[in-house]
């Protein structure tokens, strides 16, 4: 608990994590409170032809679409189905790239080669291409986009986990620990992974932000969860024809999608530098 | 005394892309009850590969050994079994103090959680055996409570200020010195019968490292411990060693009480070693020739092509060890009988 609130208040001492922070904290709230912050929450599904393209007004504050519906309040929901998206397939990624890279890093030989180089096949092919190519074949849906942005994004933990694994490996405190009988399970997931936790969280916030990018391309190539499902990158091509006249129209999701990923990459880099254990100081050495 | 560790006829290979390099070579090494014991030599001439196979973590796949025992209380431990070694020897009657304290702790947990990781499995008061360690282990309270008070006892021993305080710091707020002083106590804890410390003040300031080696010699001559130092600085086995072993290219060349070393040195190749050792004034005088590859290393006593007493014997033959007054060895055809430095 205090190593949270350390890493928080350390956080909110650095001007650009601190707005990352500010983002995503807002990017939550709108998607937990979206309706109650929406002001026309049936908009998601109803249409009103009569007030299509309608511009920003006091009735809709960011004008309204093609289907008549509040873009305000289909961007609130879009935001859940945003952090729907980047939690699991990061989550997802972690759960198969972590152990993959942990066990490559450790098992020297045929095994840890041949993990890296099935992860080395999937870094070789462009992370959108290649979800993309995954989205098509098993058609548009919004499992499916995740199960395409998991299978795809997991290599990148891989990578991480097994450089930091391998150079931990010359450490004098692992290469002991292992002299002393202690089993590989134990090494690894007791000794090597607390000493790679902060790569990995940082890694992981700024694979939020490129998932969730990557998952906007996906919609926006019509491979997302289909309409009336309010997906960011969906609403963005479906404004493509209405340009430049209903300019808010494509400005609003265009701007969430760029402040998400910002927030995220933000976050990440301002984690990099607050998870150094060297900066870290003990409560004992604080109190006196 | 009493021997405690005998190193026989050690041969020890490391594959290389060009072929087995012969990194020990025949290697003998003695070590008895309380006496510390000074293993020289030059970088390269195996005598981290000696201490590693003393302790038995030569890297696998790598290294392999062709010949030889390591005899410790009556028992080789190159055929005794790994569980059973594991079990009572390492960590246990043979410890271990690294040459690099900074990265010998783990940065991420409290000392104390690292100290009391050690003596949950490694603690004089555990019991032995008990098969391989389960990570669902429990460490008893009381056993937990006796073992850390040893801690704190052991932590007043190497000078380390508040103890209950210091245990709560992370490796990184310790200085150099205070971090080995940690790694010295670590391996004074599980009360071994050999301390193998493999140049432990390398990595420490000049200053520092007097103040270290007086610690570890009255520590360990306190608790009747043996230790294996490993060095390549002369001045520090003159310091704190009861006897030095010179190794050359993985054998050993001459062994002698450390006033009969530095005083009558046998061996040429100790006498240029001596000579090599900056004085104020005096010029540096290195050995000439260059270290000798160890994948086609010199027949005979590998230090013939670099020796000025070098015959056609010296070419074909290994010396013999040839004892000496004093319980001093030295393997040459031709050793040297003059004081140190009235060389021509």
């Amino acid at each position: 608990m205090s190593a949270v609130w350390f890493v928080v208040t350390r956080l909110t001492r650095d001007r650009s994590a601190l707005i990352g922070l500010v983002l995503i904290a807002l990017l939550v709230l709108s998607a937990a409170l979206a309706p109650v912050l929406a002001t026309h929450p049936d908009d998601v599904f109803e249409l009103h032809p009569s007030e299509r393209l309608a511009a920003p007004s006091g009735a809709h504050w960011l004008g309204t679409d093609r289907m008549g519906a509040d873009v305000y309040s289909r961007l609130l929901f879009g935001a859940r189905i945003t952090i729907l998206i980047g939690i699991i397939a990061v989550g997802a990624s972690l759960a198969i790239g972590v152990p993959i890279g942990l066990v490559a890093g450790y098992h020297h030989g045929w095994l840890s080669d041949l993990l890296m180089r099935v992860s080395d096949i999937f870094l070789a092919v462009p992370q959108v291409v290649l979800a993309i190519a995954i989205a098509q074949t098993l058609g548009p849906s919004l499992p499916n986009v995740i199960l395409a942005l998991s299978v795809t994004y997991w290599p990148w933990f891989a990578r991480v986990v097994y450089a930091e694994t391998r150079a931990l490996q010359k450490e004098i405190f692992v290469e002991s620990t292992a002299a002393l009988g202690a089993s590989p399970w134990r090494l690894t997931v007791l000794h090597v992974l607390p000493n790679i936790a902060s790569p990995i969280i940082v890694r992981a916030s700024i694979g939020m932000g490129f998932t969730i990018l990557t998952a906007a391309a996906l919609g926006f190539l019509g491979l997302g969860p289909p309409p009336p499902t309010p997906e960011w990158g969906r609403t963005i091509a479906e404004s493509r024809e209405f340009l430049p006249d209903a300019w808010w129209y494509a400005t609003a999701p265009g701007l969430a999608i760029f402040l998400t990923v910002m927030g995220f990459n933000l976050l990440g880099d301002g984690l990099r530098d607050v998870l150094d254990p060297r900066l870290r100081r003990s409560r004992t050495a604080r109190d006196g | 005394m009493a021997e405690l560790l005998a190193v026989r006829g050690l041969r020890v290979d490391f594959a290389t892309d060009r072929g087995p390099a012969q990194v020990l070579d025949g290697m003998n090494l003695d070590i008895e009850t309380g006496e510390v014991v000074g293993l020289v030599g030059e970088s390269g001439c195996g005598k981290t590969t000696l201490a590693r196979a003393i302790l038995g973590i030569l890297p696998e796949g790598a290294a392999r050994i062709r010949a030889g025992e390591v005899r410790f209380k009556g028992t080789d431990l190159l055929r005794e079994d790994p569980g059973a070694v594991n079990d009572r020897v390492r960590g246990r009657a043979i410890t271990f103090i690294p040459q690099d304290p900074f990265t010998s702790f783990s940065p991420v947990f409290p000392v104390e959680t690292q100290i009391m990781d050690l003596m949950k499995w490694k603690s004089p008061r555990a019991r032995n055996g008990g098969g391989p360690a389960s990570i669902l282990a429990r460490y008893p309270r009381a056993r937990h409570r006796a073992d850390r008070e040893a801690v704190l006892e052991i932590l007043r021993a190497v000078q380390i200020p508040e103890p209950a305080r210091a245990l709560r710091r992370l490796p990184h707020e310790f200085s150099g010195g205070q971090r080995q002083r940690l790694m010295i106590a670590m391996a004074l804890l599980p009360r071994p019968d050999l301390i193998i410390a493999d140049e432990p003040t390398t990595a420490l300031d000049v200053t520092i490292q007097a103040q270290i080696l007086r610690l570890l010699r009255a520590l360990v001559k306190e608790r009747g411990v043996s230790v294996l130092f490993t060095t390549h600085d002369l001045g520090t086995a003159h310091e704190i060693c009861d006897r030095v072993v010179v190794m050359y290219a993985g054998q050993e060349m001459e062994a002698a009480p450390t006033d009969a070393f530095f005083g009558r040195p046998a061996h040429p190749y100790t006498r240029r070693l001596l000579m090599s050792v900056p004085s104020p004034g005096g010029e540096i005088r290195d050995i000439p020739g260059e270290v000798p590859s160890l994948v086609a290393p010199p027949s005979g006593c590998r230090f013939h092509p670099r020796c000025d007493y070098a015959t056609a014997e010296c070419r074909d033959v290994r010396p013999a060890l040839r004892a000496l007054a004093g319980a001093h060895g030295v393997r040459c055809h031709h050793p040297v009988d003059a004081p140190a430095g009235a060389d021509p």
